[in-house]
């Protein structure tokens, strides 16, 4: 950094104003937790925290909301960076929600367990009694996140009502809340995605190996590519191909849709996104397609 | 590359979301599948261009009703900037939205619809940029194309703008001539206004000057949160650091600092990051300070400059902006304040005027503020805060006010400085 001219890089902004967010919320609530899947985004967030509390350990536990649908990979990461960082790891099981019968699983070609993690995440949120909930999402990923407040508050049902959010001004977040609400706090709302690879790159954060290009079968559906899980059921006409792909995004596994791709490295997965066409989403979410106001509804529901 | 935050304002129809869809376009922030989404969409409404419009389009009840609701963020980058964009909404009820989406930018962008020259809402805008304290001000006059690209008519609006301005504290105010349909001035030079030699829009928002821009003369940082490792054992065992936000000035190991509210003087022994200690902190760095003397320090209080400290009152004169429909801000109101990182309630001494935010009338008969509306306040708070003039720093000269029965945000407040008693 500059010391004659006092000029932050847009990286430095940034990771100022998400360590800001994150001591606030360790400051002002009982019992805060993040949201940790293994995907980038939350490896960002973890990395975040971290920092902002060093050299004390991170003040918190994290969350995977665990759809049981996991790319090993992944679930190794995610166990790996907690024994590393000598947190604690709450999972929220959405097979014991399916088993307990809370919730119905659909079936068939193309289901997926994404929508039934909200059930699973809000009976934790409850019954860990959780007040701050860390979650990675940015505005840039889809029009309805665009209006989400940074501290963004859930009534007694997990609800988000987007018509009624909290005014939120310069860096002086509105915590309060009553016993049962909770706050949903994003520190990464101001971040692209391209931002998040160049951060990735710059502080060397760790990663599922997923993330970079690797052989891998796949089958096509709807325009994207999918990975051949235990879990994944195909149609006849769905042929399935070795390919060198790699993952932009990770969710659930079977429609979490892949990017053929041969950037092995960071600097190569930096590059692509710097002149990629397509979001995130739009790639490789398959149920973030469903409709134009898709992840609105799943939002008000409680979503993440 | 630096970042740029800015916030749009417009009344509906002047051209905001085609102009933004227009900037995140041409700089390629637009994805295929957002704009086959517009493109389907724009089809399906039976629009003879495709509307760049839809592209700023959010959440549901806006697509139902054709209007923009609240404050939505957007992103975009060129090689030389990253650029935040807050788009606040064109409707009658967006004073709460602007100055929500307005309160951390760098640059206000004004919208004139060429036709139609300053109107009242114009000036709305331009009085809540300077009222918030954005050091630049870019008023675009847009639909060029439909006044045959006159240049009369631009000096005409420039002027009648101008003098409007002047009432104001503006320090940078640039007018750009502009077709956000056409695309003229927003990325590249027009060639159908041969007489503008300006740059064009984007070329603006790359090169204002905004380093500048931020006090780094009054040291400020409020502490946020005190880091001491729990661990026994280590050689961490007695460490103490007081981790927070850079809110002004610079600061070094060596300073001798005083701790306020209790006075106790000693010296920067380390600025720590996770990445290792740093040689200076200014805003806004967040950082951990290390002391040389074992004093009492936590959350809410201040380390500053012996000799540059800020106001230390619970008497203070504000604007404030209310923003909710709920209830109404009267003389014996009491909420709950945020201000840096320190939370106290605050006794509304007195209502001393409404400000009519068209004509700038001060309305000293006026009992309460509602939602929208904008007046001076002084406030009795029950603890001390360490301030300085929102002129001279926005991060120690703001709060917000906050229901204690709901817990919602219901005002913003811009200090003014400590109650005049005399
Ligand atoms: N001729 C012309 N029409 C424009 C221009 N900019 C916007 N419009 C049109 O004005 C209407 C309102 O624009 P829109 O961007 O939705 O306005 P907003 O309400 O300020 O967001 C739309 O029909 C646009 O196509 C321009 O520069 N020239």
């Amino acid at each position: 950094m500059s010391t004659t001219t006092y000029e932050l890089t847009h990286l430095q902004t940034l990771e100022a104003e998400a360590i800001h967010i994150i001591r606030e919320v360790a400051a002002e609530f009982e019992r805060p937790v993040l949201l940790f899947s293994g995907g980038k985004d939350s490896a960002v967030m973890l990395h975040l925290a971290v920092k902002a509390f060093a050299p004390a350990k991170l003040p918190f536990p994290v969350m995977h909301v665990d759809t049981g649908h996991n790319f090993p990979e992944v679930l190794a990461y995610r166990d790996r960076r907690v024994a590393e960082l000598g947190i604690r790891l709450v999972v929220a099981s959405v097979q014991d929600a399916i088993d307990a019968g809370k919730v119905v699983e659909h079936t068939g070609v193309g289901a997926s367990r994404n929508r039934l993690q909200t059930v699973s995440l809000l009976e934790a949120i409850e019954k860990h009694r959780f007040d701050a909930v860390f979650g990675g999402a940015r505005r840039d990923e889809e029009k309805a996140r665009a209006k989400e407040r940074v501290f963004s508050f859930r009534d007694d049902f997990g609800q988000w009502d987007p018509k009624n959010q909290r005014p939120e001004l310069w860096n002086l977040y509105n915590g309060r809340h009553k016993k049962g609400e909770h706050i949903r706090v994003f520190p990464l709302s101001n971040w692209t995605e391209l931002d998040v690879w160049q951060y990735i790159a710059a502080e060397g954060v760790d990663l599922p190996s997923i993330y970079f290009a690797h052989r891998r079968r796949v089958f096509q559906r709807d325009g994207m590519w999918l990975a051949e899980t235990p879990w994944t059921t195909t149609v006849d006409s769905e042929e399935i191909e070795e390919r060198t792909v790699r993952f932009r995004t990770v969710g659930d596994a079977t429609c979490t849709g892949a990017v053929e791709s041969s950037a092995a490295d960071l600097d190569a997965i930096v590059q692509e996104t710097a002149v990629t066409r397509l979001t995130e989403r739009g790639a490789t979410r398959a149920d973030d397609r469903i409709s134009e106001a898709g992840m609105e509804d799943r939002k008000r529901e409680g979503y993440f | 590359m630096e970042l740029l935050r800015f916030a749009t304002a417009g009344s509906v129809d002047d051209g905001k979301s085609t102009l933004i869809g227009r900037l995140l376009y041409d700089s390629k922030a637009i994805f295929e599948d957002q704009l086959e989404s517009v493109e389907r969409t724009s089809a399906e409404r039976g629009d003879v261009h495709t509307n760049l419009a839809l592209l700023t389009d959010g959440l549901r009840a806006e697509r139902e009703q054709g209007i923009t609701i609240d404050v939505a963020y957007r992103y975009f980058a060129t090689p030389r900037r990253k650029f935040i964009i807050a788009d606040t909404p064109g409707h009658i009820q967006y004073t709460r939205n602007m100055v929500t989406g307005a309160s951390t930018a760098d640059l206000a962008l004004v919208l004139i619809d060429a036709r139609k020259g300053v109107i009242e809402q114009s000036r709305r805008h331009a009085f809540l940029a300077s009222l918030l304290g954005i050091p630049h001000l870019v008023v675009c006059i847009n639909k060029m194309d439909l006044v045959d690209w006159s240049q009369e008519r631009f000096d005409e609006i420039k002027a009648e703008f101008r003098s409007f301005a002047m009432k104001l504290d503006v320090h940078d105010l640039t007018f750009v001539p502009v077709s956000a349909l056409l695309g003229d001035n927003v990325v590249d030079r027009s060639v159908n206004m041969p007489w503008y030699d300006g740059s064009s829009l984007l070329h603006l928002l790359e090169e204002t000057h905004i380093a500048s821009d931020r006090n780094l003369i009054d040291a400020r940082f409020p502490v946020q949160y005190v880091i001491r490792p729990q661990d026994q054992t280590s050689e961490l065992h007695d460490y103490r650091g007081y981790a927070g936000t850079m809110a002004g000035g610079v600061l070094k190991p060596g300073d001798r600092v005083v701790v306020l509210p209790s006075g106790f003087a000693s010296t920067i022994a380390a600025i720590d990051t996770a990445d290792g200690p740093v040689e200076e902190a200014f805003a806004p760095m967040a950082v951990t300070m290390r002391l040389t003397d074992d004093i009492d320090v936590s959350r809410g209080d201040m380390i500053c400059r012996d000799r540059n400290r800020p106001h230390v009152g619970q008497d203070i004169e504000a604007s404030v902006s209310w923003l909710t429909n709920d209830t109404q801000l009267r003389t014996g109101s009491k909420l709950a304040i945020k201000h840096t990182t320190r939370w106290g309630r605050a006794l509304v001494k007195d209502l001393q005027y409404r400000l009519d935010i068209n004509t700038l009338h001060r309305d000293e008969s006026a009992a309460a503020l509602g939602l929208n509306e904008i007046g001076r306040v002084r406030l009795r708070t029950t603890v001390p805060l360490f301030y300085d003039e929102y002129r001279r720093n926005r991060a120690t000269g703001s709060f917000i006010l906050v229901d204690e029965s709901s817990n919602t945000t219901v005002g913003a407040g811009m200090i003014l400085g400590p109650t005049d008693v005399s």
